[in-house]
């Protein structure tokens, strides 16, 4: 045993119903530490993080937090115990100020001392060095800054152990430092932190070692300089990597000739400038730019999800008004939302469901479906797309996060578009998915499918698209192709160098 | 085959667990404290007609109105995540369009009680598509939205008449509200059937069951799918205004003359009640509408129970209010999942139990 053992996870198993969520699991971190918890969908990294902070309770195994065993049955006792979780969205309060979302649910008494709490508050934001004042509004502060002050709670609660869940995947490389830079300043301190995330770049910037699970099974533990990205990845999906590096070696897809499907010319929508666009037959082309560049509200524009503000569009060069959702699905547009929870899943209703509920719209209202034939049609792209999932009655809110952007993907293809438009379909989805949803647009490109696909990732789009579309602060500012399409010309097009 | 049953039972009958059981105790607790409770019998009625008679027709016939307004109830209640609290008070103004019709001429004939009912359905679809304006295109929340209708719905069905409380007889009034000559079933639970397969009916020829669920689950995504959520919710009120117009015109025939005061008073309490009981979510979403009518004949086997016991009937409503706490209790997700956790120790310990004499033989 180590001397400076924070916290160490012994054999935990947790049984699901029908699944072995984990089995016979270890887990170490030392003080000071940023250990990062690695392993695709369903791997079991959320279900530890759960049994960690009280969640869920484990069916077999021990935790020992310096030494002691201890019995962690609700999120009080983890917090008793020093753990402290700060999830993928934050939990605050945004209509409180900054100081108020540090101290609620912590007052002893029933008096809110507010003076004291803003001072401390004060203290607690300058020694992190997190730019926010005590008296602000939360809501008002970026979400980067948000996130931040969910850490500074944490940590004033005294945390040993800060298990950052996903803490990344909304912001952007700017705030995503100032995170990083939190992280190592607690980590300086003594802090031991487990660090969540899909973006592997962010895990070899910033942690020192790194713990992988595949399958509830720990497949082991490593120092991150030890363990090289391809072999990270190999690990967590159990397979070398050659099909990802075949995928990046058709870089040289020549830009699509076909007739022009779709015309924008100074389209607008109360989330955007007017701008214009057009996609070609068969072509497959991107958004990139920074969040809230406008490139999701651009896309959304096209698709009708906002109200129109004006402009004129063609389809197949015949004049169209597209003023709200189910006027682009009648001209054989598809629209995979960014925010898959809140745009995408109807989290309550069946896998069968969520697949045929586009096309049931298209069909009309007075002509359902019948069961038998939305069977087969769910079976069919469960098949597919290789979902899985329990039966195709489970409610798709059981599924994992990238099973559940298959069913969404599923309920597009089954409309059969023209013209499939996917916002950041890979978000927060596994790697071995990724991979399967990027050969997917490709094939779908080469049936004669319009395919406009938005990326956080900018080497995601360098292997699909054959022209990117560059948008900073709500304007297009370039359109890179053919031998533009590198990484470094992205950059400088996004940071606004000469373009 | 056991895993089969099993799996009906847990998707399609769980929800219906609490009603069905619920339904089960009282009809067992009756037979105990009086035997002959549920005794039907044939006897002939003062038009003699020959006609069921017992205390079990006359719960099912005394719940049609509720079991009407519920199935309408259900369907709001998935789609917009509220409940309509104005039903009580719409069936009023239903019910005096119907006698103002009735009473516009000279005699009442099949075709003046058609008109009648056609006119009540109208009045009371424009009524839902008022209380449907406000909480679909201005985001109302339901319950204040249709306070508004709530409040004065009942002025307005006393103006239509003058403020009379005028009455009709007809053989026709009394054959809807009791029973056609030569069907010895109460007219009232005709019409509830009549209804439930008029509602399955738009179920399995329109995606009303899908769009609606989805609109109530999530308003979002089913707009970016093409569901003028809008309209779906406006539509629920609409199809809430024709039960409406249905209770109401079963609650006047009954008696024979519209009375707004008292016209189905304090329903809507009911109705969302019987929504609660069938173990449908009154936060939205999704729904099954053979619980909310299964939910309406606890609400009335309940109370003609406490009749039955010689409750008075200021005195119902205290030991109503008891029953009903501890059903939506055990409705309570909270509760299932502690209750679903001791059935799951209790049975963990018996196998083990069994294992350990399994390896002692």
């Amino acid at each position: 045993m180590e001397e400076n053992c924070l916290l160490e996870l012994r054999g935990i198993d947790k049984m699901f119903p029908g699944v072995m969520a984990l089995n016979n699991v270890d887990f170490t971190l030392r003080k000071g530490e940023i250990h990062a918890l690695m392993g695709e969908n369903g791997a079991g990294k959320s279900t530890l993080i759960k049994i960690l902070t009280g969640v869920y309770s484990m069916d077999a195994g021990t935790i020992l937090v310096e030494g002691k065993n201890v019995h962690i049955g609700s999120p009080q006792d983890a917090q008793n115990n020093g753990i402290s979780t700060v999830y993928q969205e934050t939990t605050l309060c945004p209509n409180l100020t900054v100081a108020e979302n540090m101290f609620i649910g912590r007052e002893k008494s029933l008096l809110v001392k507010q003076k004291a709490y803003e001072k401390r508050a004060e203290e607690i934001l300058e020694s992190l060095q997190i730019p926010a004042r005590a008296r602000q509004q939360l809501g008002n502060c970026s979400l980067a800054v948000q996130q931040m002050v969910a850490i500074a709670r944490a940590v004033d609660m005294q945390c040993k152990v800060l298990i950052l869940d996903e803490p990344t995947s909304s912001l952007d490389d700017k705030e995503v430092n100032m995170l990083f830079k939190l992280m190592r300043d607690l980590k300086s301190r003594g802090v031991g932190i487990i660090f969540v995330t899909h973006f592997l770049e962010q895990v070899y910037e910033v942690s020192d070692r790194i713990t992988v699970l595949r399958n509830g099974e720990l497949v082991g533990e490593f120092l991150t300089e030890e363990l090289p990205q391809v072999q990270l990845v190999a690990k967590m999906i159990g397979k070398e990597l050659d099909e990802l590096n075949n995928l990046s070696d058709t870089e040289e897809r020549s830009a699509a000739s076909g007739e022009v499907f779709y015309q924008a010319e100074g389209l607008s929508s109360s989330e955007t400038l007017p701008f214009d666009f057009s996609i070609r037959k068969g072509e497959v082309n991107g958004f990139t730019g920074l969040l809230g560049s406008g490139r999701s509200e651009s896309v959304r524009a096209i698709f009708g999800a906002d109200k129109v503000g004006g402009g004129t569009v063609k389809i197949k060069g015949k004049n169209v008004k597209i003023t709200k959702p189910v006027d682009a699905m009648k001209h054989g547009i598809g629209y995979l939302a960014e925010d898959r929870k809140r745009d995408g899943i109807i989290a309550d209703l069946s896998v069968r469901e969520n697949i045929i509920i586009a096309m049931q719209v298209m069909n009309g209202f007075f002509k359902p479906i019948s069961r038998s034939e939305s069977e087969a049609f769910a079976d069919e792209y469960i098949k597919a797309l290789n979902i899985k999932t329990a039966s195709r009655e489970t409610p798709v809110g059981a599924l994992s996060g990238g099973n559940q952007q298959k069913v969404i993907l599923a309920r597009w293809l089954l409309t059969h578009p023209d013209y499939l438009i996917l916002d950041e379909p890979t978000r927060g989805i596994d790697v071995g998915t990724k991979l399967e949803i990027q050969k997917l647009v490709l094939k779908l490109a080469e049936e004669d499918v319009s395919v406009t696909f938005i990326s956080s990732e900018i080497e995601e789009m360098l292997r699909t698209c054959s022209r990117l579309i560059v948008m900073r602060d709500r304007h297009i500012v370039g359109e890179l192709k053919g031998s533009d399409l590198n990484q470094a010309q992205v950059m400088k097009t996004i940071a606004g160098g000469e373009s | 085959m056991k895993e089969r049953i099993k799996k009906v039972f847990k998707s399609s009958l769980g929800q219906l667990a609490i009603p069905l059981i619920a339904i089960a105790l009282l009809i067992i607790f009756n037979l105990i404290r009086d035997p002959g409770f549920f005794v039907i019998g044939l006897t002939q009625n003062n038009d003699g007609n020959l006609v069921l008679q017992g205390n079990l027709i006359s719960i099912i016939n005394g719940a049609s109105e509720l079991a009407v307004l519920a199935m309408g109830m259900t369907l709001v209640t998935a789609a917009c995540g509220g409940q309509d609290i104005s039903v009580g008070a719409a069936a009023a103004i239903a019910g005096s369009v119907l006698v103002k019709v009735l009473k516009s001429g000279s005699g009442i004939t099949g075709g003046r009680v058609l008109a009648a009912f056609l006119m009540a359905c109208l009045v009371a679809m424009i009524f839902g598509s008022f209380n449907g304006t406000l909480v679909a295109i201005f985001k109302i929340q339901p319950m204040i939205a249709t306070l508004i209708l709530y409040t004065c719905g009942r002025s307005i069905a006393y103006w239509i008449n003058g403020g009379a409380t005028p009455t009709v007889s007809s053989p026709v009034i009394t054959a809807i509200g009791s029973f056609i000559p030569g069907i010895p079933v109460p007219t009232p639970v005709l019409i509830v059937i009549a209804m439930t397969i008029l509602f399955k009916l738009l179920f399995r020829f329109t995606s009303l069951e899908l769009f609606t669920q989805s609109v109530g689950i999530n308003g979002s995504a089913a707009r970016l799918n093409g569901i003028n959520t809008t309209f779906i919710k406006l539509l629920s009120f609409i199809i809430l205004g024709v039960c409406v117009a249905v209770a109401g015109s079963i609650g006047v025939s009954r008696l024979g003359l519209i009375n707004h005061e008292t016209l189905l008073l304090d329903i809507e309490m009911d109705a969302i009640l019987a929504v609660a009981i069938g173990g449908n979510s009154l936060g939205g979403g999704r729904f099954k509408l053979s619980g909310s009518i299964i939910g309406a004949y606890v609400i009335q086997m309940l109370t003609i129970t406490l009749y039955a016991m010689k409750v008075s009937s200021t005195d119902v409503k205290a030991y109503k209010a008891i029953v009903i706490v501890i059903l939506v209790v055990i409705g309570s997700p909270v509760f299932k999942e502690k209750f679903g956790k001791t059935v799951n120790r209790i049975r963990n310990n018996r196998n083990g139990l069994m294992e350990k004499g399994a390896e002692k033989a």
